[in-house]
């Protein structure tokens, strides 16, 4: 069972990436009506927003220190959140504002904060490669960093995939592979492309302790999560985990979702993780004043995060042309 | 491009190829800098299927010359990792015509990783390929590639013409806090096994020295055509400016030595003096070098006597026999009569 101050923690982060989400939804969609056009609003391009993932975001970040890396995919706000990329700077990078992350030249699937060794890619398995390089740095150092890879379990049918775990295992570097396992690939369920019923099987492939967690439980990941990562920190090497999670919304904002059978929305937001894990915690003898003043805080940070973020100012348009060498 | 004449150090002149210029550039690297490694396929202890690693195994160890399995999606996206680590990783993917595989790490990764991150985050890394054709190895092994690689932002892209300046433009590559190509062209690499141009054999000092990325060399003074190349176009080039020479023309030739930065200047300054361009290349045709080069003095607004002119490898694949590979490829006689046409009208 997960120690006191980390299970508020992690509820604490479950709200504040919630949050997140929940105050980009409206302003994503500013400018997007009565015609959704995904050019305009203060939020243009895609948004691939967490809702549902969280536990996988928390359950293993818990485990991380600023010096380990973390690379993430294209839903990657409640990740960046747990990792502790920078909230301010994250939200007026999804705003294109001068004050973000690399002011306004990645956006929401590229955000880069190098305090707390924070990456992510909009490229499907392309985050793999690097972790394990990353970890490689760690082992030659002598130090005892690790990296994790989050993934959707549509990357694991990914060449990068697999070519990265068995690089993993033969250099046996201090990484993890996180399978975020929300069951579909946009539209393309996973039972339906995959031809193993567990991704974690697939670890016996690549001579590493594979792990499958059902539930969507942030306790359940946080102590296969902290074996793993001592195990890593121990120089014995990667593991994969697969967690098996749920996608509360659309691929991206706008996504129609046809391809979802009747009631499955629903009967996923009935199991709610968050509100089941505050449930869990007040069972556990939490006090519910100090959840509520967690929530609390989690959302008056992200609240001025949001807000230092419109009233920031963009580039100057020629800026445009800086850092793309160093 | 030097030549040993231009080296004034009182020592004994060394005959240095292209393959022990690179391995004698990281080897030194690497004893200086203990966050170089080197990583690719058949490194170890073959040395390099180009000769590019000979002898690094044995003086650095398995941890800092590591043999990598077939999985150039893996490995070069460890380099990038590895940069973004703090590290200074060489990566060698053995002909660049396999970079289908692991463009995504190259180009949307190691390509954009200053960029999206505002410069936080940098890669300094090289990845050291070989192009090139002429000996029968057909398409999937004999591709230059270059402008596919010198198109993309935030990559850098290296083609040294001779030992002296592979040894040069490599140090400069490892200690460059950017991505770099760092292309050698088979012809040219020294190979007891494939033809080499013996002019690319070279002396080159034993220390430290780099010659800089985006800087171009003047081969060959002239004054009345200017013959633009790289890597191997450029010993083509200097072959058909002595047969010009003898029919009273006097040809200058660039070596550009890197494509990206492109040193236009330098070009721009050769050609207001001859009033004349050829640009010759081994890539395909079509949005090639050549195209760039020629561009880039028109834009300039510089008179020409004649229109300019490129040659390139025709829009084809490389074919196998070598009368049709032969056909297709540029050589000292196309661009001697290509001149010709420029200079004689």
């Amino acid at each position: 069972m997960s120690n006191r101050s980390d299970r508020l923690w992690m509820y604490g982060t479950m709200v504040k990436s919630r949050h997140f989400e929940a105050l980009i939804k409206p302003a994503y969609f500013e400018g997007k009506t009565p015609v959704f056009n995904m050019a305009k609003g203060p939020l243009p391009g895609e948004m691939h927003l967490s809702d549902g993932q969280e536990p996988c975001a928390v359950g293993v970040c818990a485990h991380l220190r600023p010096g380990d890396t973390v690379t993430a995919t294209h839903r990657p706000h409640h990740v960046a959140i747990a990792k502790g990329v920078n909230l301010d700077a994250m939200a007026a990078e999804i705003f294109g504002k001068a004050t973000g992350l690399s002011g306004g030249r990645g956006g929401h699937m590229h955000l880069f904060d190098a305090h707390v060794n924070f990456a992510c890619s909009g490229i499907i398995a392309q985050g793999l490669g690097p972790a394990v390089g990353a970890a490689l740095a760690s082992k030659l150092r002598g130090e005892d960093h690790v990296a994790v890879a989050f993934l959707g379990e549509g990357a694991a049918n990914q060449g990068a995939f697999h070519e990265a775990l068995n690089l993993a295992s033969v250099w046996k570097v201090p990484v993890l592979f996180v399978i975020e396992d929300n069951a579909y690939g946009i539209s393309v369920a996973k039972r339906d492309c995959t031809a193993v019923a567990r991704n974690a099987d697939r670890a016996a492939a690549y001579a590493m302790p594979g792990h499958f967690i059902p539930g969507n439980d942030p306790d359940a990941v946080y102590a296969v999560a902290g074996e793993a990562i001592a195990r890593a920190r121990r120089g014995e090497g990667p593991s994969l985990i697969e967690i098996e999670t749920c996608r509360l919304e659309g691929h991206f904002m706008g996504d129609a979702e046809a391809y979802r059978p009747a009631g499955e929305v629903e009967r996923l937001k009935a199991a709610d993780p968050i509100p089941a894990y505050r449930d869990r915690l007040l069972a556990d003898g939490f006090d519910a004043a100090d959840l509520d003043k967690a929530e609390t805080d989690a959302r008056a940070a992200v609240d001025a995060a949001f807000a230092a973020a419109r009233a920031a100012a963009y580039p100057q348009p020629e800026e445009a042309f800086d850092h793309v060498f160093a | 491009m030097s030549s040993p004449e231009t080296i004034t150090a009182p020592r004994p002149a060394r005959r240095l190829t292209i393959a022990r210029a690179i391995s004698e550039a990281i080897g030194q690297e690497m004893e200086r800098d203990p966050a170089v490694l080197v990583m690719g396929e058949d490194i170890g202890k073959l040395g390099g299927v180009f000769g590019t690693t000979t002898g690094l195994l044995e003086k650095f160890g398995a941890e800092r010359v590591r043999d990598t399995p077939i999985s150039e999606t893996a490995f070069i996206g460890a380099a990038v990792g590895l940069a973004a680590s703090g590290m200074r990783p060489i990566a060698e993917l053995m002909f660049v015509d396999f970079f289908g595989v692991c463009m995504d790490a190259i180009y949307n990764l190691a390509a954009k990783q200053s960029y999206f991150s505002g410069g936080q985050v940098t890669c300094p890394m090289v990845l050291m390929t070989s192009v090139g054709g002429g000996y029968g190895d057909a398409g999937q092994h004999s591709q230059t590639l270059y402008a596919t690689f010198g198109h993309l932002p935030g990559l850098k892209v290296v083609i040294p013409s001779n030992a002296h300046d592979a040894k040069g433009l490599m140090l400069a590559a490892i200690r460059d806090p950017n991505p770099v190509i760092f292309m050698y062209h088979k012809a040219l690499q020294g190979m007891g096994w494939l033809g080499t141009v013996q002019r690319s054999i070279t002396d080159a000092p034993e220390g430290d020295y780099v010659v800089p990325l985006g800087k171009a060399a003047i081969a060959r003074e002239g004054s009345d055509i200017t013959l633009v190349g790289l890597g191997l176009s450029v010993h083509h080039a200097l072959d058909a400016a002595a047969r010009l020479e003898k029919q009273g023309h006097s040809a200058e030739v660039i070596d550009l030595r890197s494509i990206a930065p492109l040193d236009r200047e330098t070009v721009r300054a050769s050609v207001r003096k001859t009033g004349r361009l050829l640009a010759v290349d081994d890539d395909y045709m079509s949005y090639g070098v050549g195209a760039e080069i020629i561009a880039s003095v028109c834009e300039a607004g510089i008179p020409l006597r004649a229109a300019p002119r490129r040659i390139a490898h025709p829009d084809i694949p490389v074919p196998f026999t070598p009368v049709m590979e032969h056909f297709v490829l540029p050589d000292a006689d196309k661009i001697a009569a290509a001149a010709l046409t420029i200079l004689e009208p």
